[in-house]
């Protein structure tokens, strides 16, 4: 059923949909309204969940981690400095292997204190072990929302998996959104199946142990096996889901009219859409670019992302975070897929701090600037110099 | 693609008219987004929403630099802020005033079309105080929506918070603000 | 002792150990250097050392204490520091001391 609603709408309806037995969570700029919408929902009878309302986001997914390793089912919410705030806990979370999806409302990192969207927050848990996922639109934050909760829970997967929607420019801002029906919802995400859940107290186990350095490492490699199985169970949930829903997701990326594009952007996130308008009017002139947004950031797809680029000429990836004292996380994702082979140019375009508007001529100016561009270029877009 | 921006006061419903815009136009199949400018939100402190409404998927996701129409749904505005900013020439500027036309073309100066009606009269007469609805009964005569689409969407969203009584004051409010403006077609 | 070690396909997930993890696998007698010795004439069982035993170290039966699980006992000593009637003295364990 399509309705107009907000981005925070579309992820609390995916999460009344899923109805997770336990949903700690403790509000923030630009996420707030998901906590709120979701309350509602507990308070009005419209959910069985278990709602927590925690003191602090640390203590959201400490609940979170203690919910999961009972044997719930469990969704989480945060921005910026509560992600800031949860990431000691997060790491135990993909450690322990527990399937906590959150909706991670992108903000900017203080200071200066900013409530407006950058992808700082995902940067800062990019190595947290949580695979991370981003969505263009309120639409797509929906889909993920319901596919993160298969991908999950898979038991080759198991970990937390994040998924990213632009503070204000998809949380706040209202757009046309289909949702699928309860039922279908409920059908697809199916029964949750706990593994070694505490709360099965006739066969106990031990959750949180100690490992000195004959297994620490033993135990982290085990982990990375987790994320070496995602993409594969990325894929099916995905196409099973998009059977379901009706719309066209295949894939870690969406290649938009990149196949024979001699300039290419790689972007995530909302501004991926803008960058789409600009493509069709320069296609319209004639000219060959395309686009590579980046729905599956961790795992990342770096061979099939290879692949992709490899055709292209000149390639701008656009971080839209700074990592202080390198080029930016997704430039250095990218361009590590060519090593020791051929490849385009590769310039690093760094945009959209603190919420800073991204308006189809910044995009043109890219495309234009890789016409002459080399590779290791860090540029800024849409700043004051 | 029709881009519109609202210019009102924290607390004189402009997101929620750019918002309920939205659901009218959905209900004519219609693609759009509706979104604030978040500053600081104190009560009447400057505020501005956005609509975006296109026959096709809308995919941008920038702020609206070169709106169409542009919505003023209170008038001291007009002189601590440049209300007529980007607007297309052959866009519709909409004005509630009991100012004259001429007036606002020479206060905003801006030489597209202007409608300049006394919204705020509008609601004092049908008993609401609030004159965001009779500007959005101006945009869909803009628009060239049908109104009784409008009204249906109107009617029922707003009977989720007001009673029968204020619904249809509302209501009334909104067909003076379509009356204000019928004629006038944006791009047209 | 020889311990195999496993490999990092064969650990159960996020490093949960199934049945449940216990220092009774864990002989952590050997550590000692010093042995409670617990004197049954004197003790009057209030069993404020089993109470404060960190390592679960007496046995007790209907409400008495029976002796000390020198397999785990770590020797720290604090029961015989608790005891209120010196029941409980603290000895070098053989081969270091006197």
């Amino acid at each position: 059923m399509k309705k107009v609603m907000t981005g925070h709408k579309a992820v609390a309806e995916a999460m009344r949909q899923i109805e997770p037995d336990v949903v700690a969570v403790y509000p923030i700029t630009p996420q707030s309204e998901i906590a709120e919408y979701y309350a509602q929902y507990v308070a009005d009878g419209l959910v069985r969940t278990e709602l927590v309302p925690v003191e602090s986001e640390h203590s959201a997914m400490s609940a979170c981690i203690g919910a999961a390793a009972a044997g719930a089912r469990v969704i989480t919410a945060t921005a910026s400095q509560g992600l800031a705030l949860m990431v000691e806990v997060l790491y135990i979370a993909a450690g322990l292997r527990l399937p906590i999806v959150m909706a991670l409302a992108n903000r900017s990192l203080s200071a200066p204190i900013n409530i407006h969207c950058d992808h700082s927050d995902a940067y800062l848990a990019r190595d947290s072990g949580a695979i991370q996922i981003f969505a263009e639109s309120a639409q797509e934050a929906y889909d993920y929302m319901v596919i993160a909760q298969r991908l999950a829970e898979d038991e080759k997967v198991r970990l937390p998996v994040l998924v990213n929607l632009d503070g204000f420019t998809l949380t706040h801002s209202s757009q046309v959104v289909e949702t699928l029906s309860d039922e279908a919802v409920k059908g697809f995400v199916g029964e949750y199946k706990a593994v070694y859940p505490l709360l099965d107290v006739d066969n106990p186990v031990t959750w949180g142990a100690f490992a000195m350095p004959d297994y620490y490492f033993e135990l982290k490699r085990a982990q990375q096996a987790g994320m070496e199985a995602a993409p594969d169970v990325f894929l099916q949930v995905q196409e099973e889901y998009a059977k379901l829903c009706g719309r066209p997701y295949r894939g870690f990326f969406e290649a938009y009219k990149l196949d024979d594009a001699e300039r290419a952007i790689v972007v995530m996130g909302s501004t991926a859409g803008t960058a789409k308008v600009v493509v069709d009017e320069l296609r319209e002139k004639g000219e060959r670019v395309g686009l590579l947004k980046v729905w599956l950031w961790r795992p990342f797809p770096r061979k099939e992302i290879t692949e992709a680029l490899a055709g292209a000429k000149a390639v701008a990836i656009m971080d839209r975070a700074i990592s202080f004292g390198n080029l930016g996380a997704l430039y250095l994702d990218v361009v590590s897929g060519f090593a020791g082979r051929e490849g385009p140019v590769f310039v690093n375009y760094i945009y959209g701090l603190g919420g800073r508007d991204i308006p189809v001529e910044h995009i043109a100016q890219v495309f234009e600037g890789l016409k002459r561009a080399e590779t290791g270029e860090l540029r800024y877009l849409g700043l004051r110099e | 693609m029709v881009e519109i921006r609202w210019h009102g006061r924290g607390g004189q419903g402009a997101k929620t008219v750019s918002q309920i815009l939205a659901q009218i136009v959905l209900r004519e199949g219609k693609h759009v987004q509706a979104f604030p400018e978040y500053g600081p939100e104190r009560s009447g402190a400057p505020v501005r929403a956005y609509d975006r409404i296109a026959d096709e998927e809308i995919r941008i996701h920038s702020g609206v630099y070169h709106p169409d129409i542009v919505v003023v749904i209170d008038e001291t505005l007009l002189e601590s802020e440049n209300t007529a900013e980007g607007l297309k020439p052959n866009g519709v500027l909409i004005v509630n005033t009991a100012r004259s036309e001429d007036e606002i073309r020479k206060v905003t100066g801006f030489s597209g079309k202007i409608i300049a009606f006394d919204a705020t009269k509008i609601a004092q007469e049908a008993g609401t105080g609030f004159p965001n609805v009779p500007m959005l009964g101006a945009v869909v005569a803009v628009l060239g929506t049908d109104p009784k689409v409008a009204e249906e969407e109107l009617k029922e969203t707003l009977s989720h918070r007001l009673t029968p009584e204020v619904v249809e004051k509302n209501l009334k409010a909104f067909r003076a603000g379509y009356e204000a403006a019928k004629g006038v077609y944006v791009g047209g | 002792m020889a311990v195999e070690l496993k490999s990092w396909k064969e650990l159960p997930i996020g490093g949960v150990i199934p049945g449940g993890a216990t220092p009774e696998l864990n002989k952590t007698g050997s550590w000692r250097s010093k042995r409670p010795i617990w004197d049954a004439e004197k003790c009057i069982h209030c069993l404020q050392c089993w109470l404060h035993c960190p390592d679960d170290s007496f046995f007790v039966k209907d409400q008495k204490i029976t002796g000390i699980d020198y397999d785990h006992c770590k020797g720290c000593g604090v029961c015989a520091a608790i005891c209120p009637v010196d029941a409980i003295e603290m000895v070098p364990e053989r081969g270091g001391g006197k």
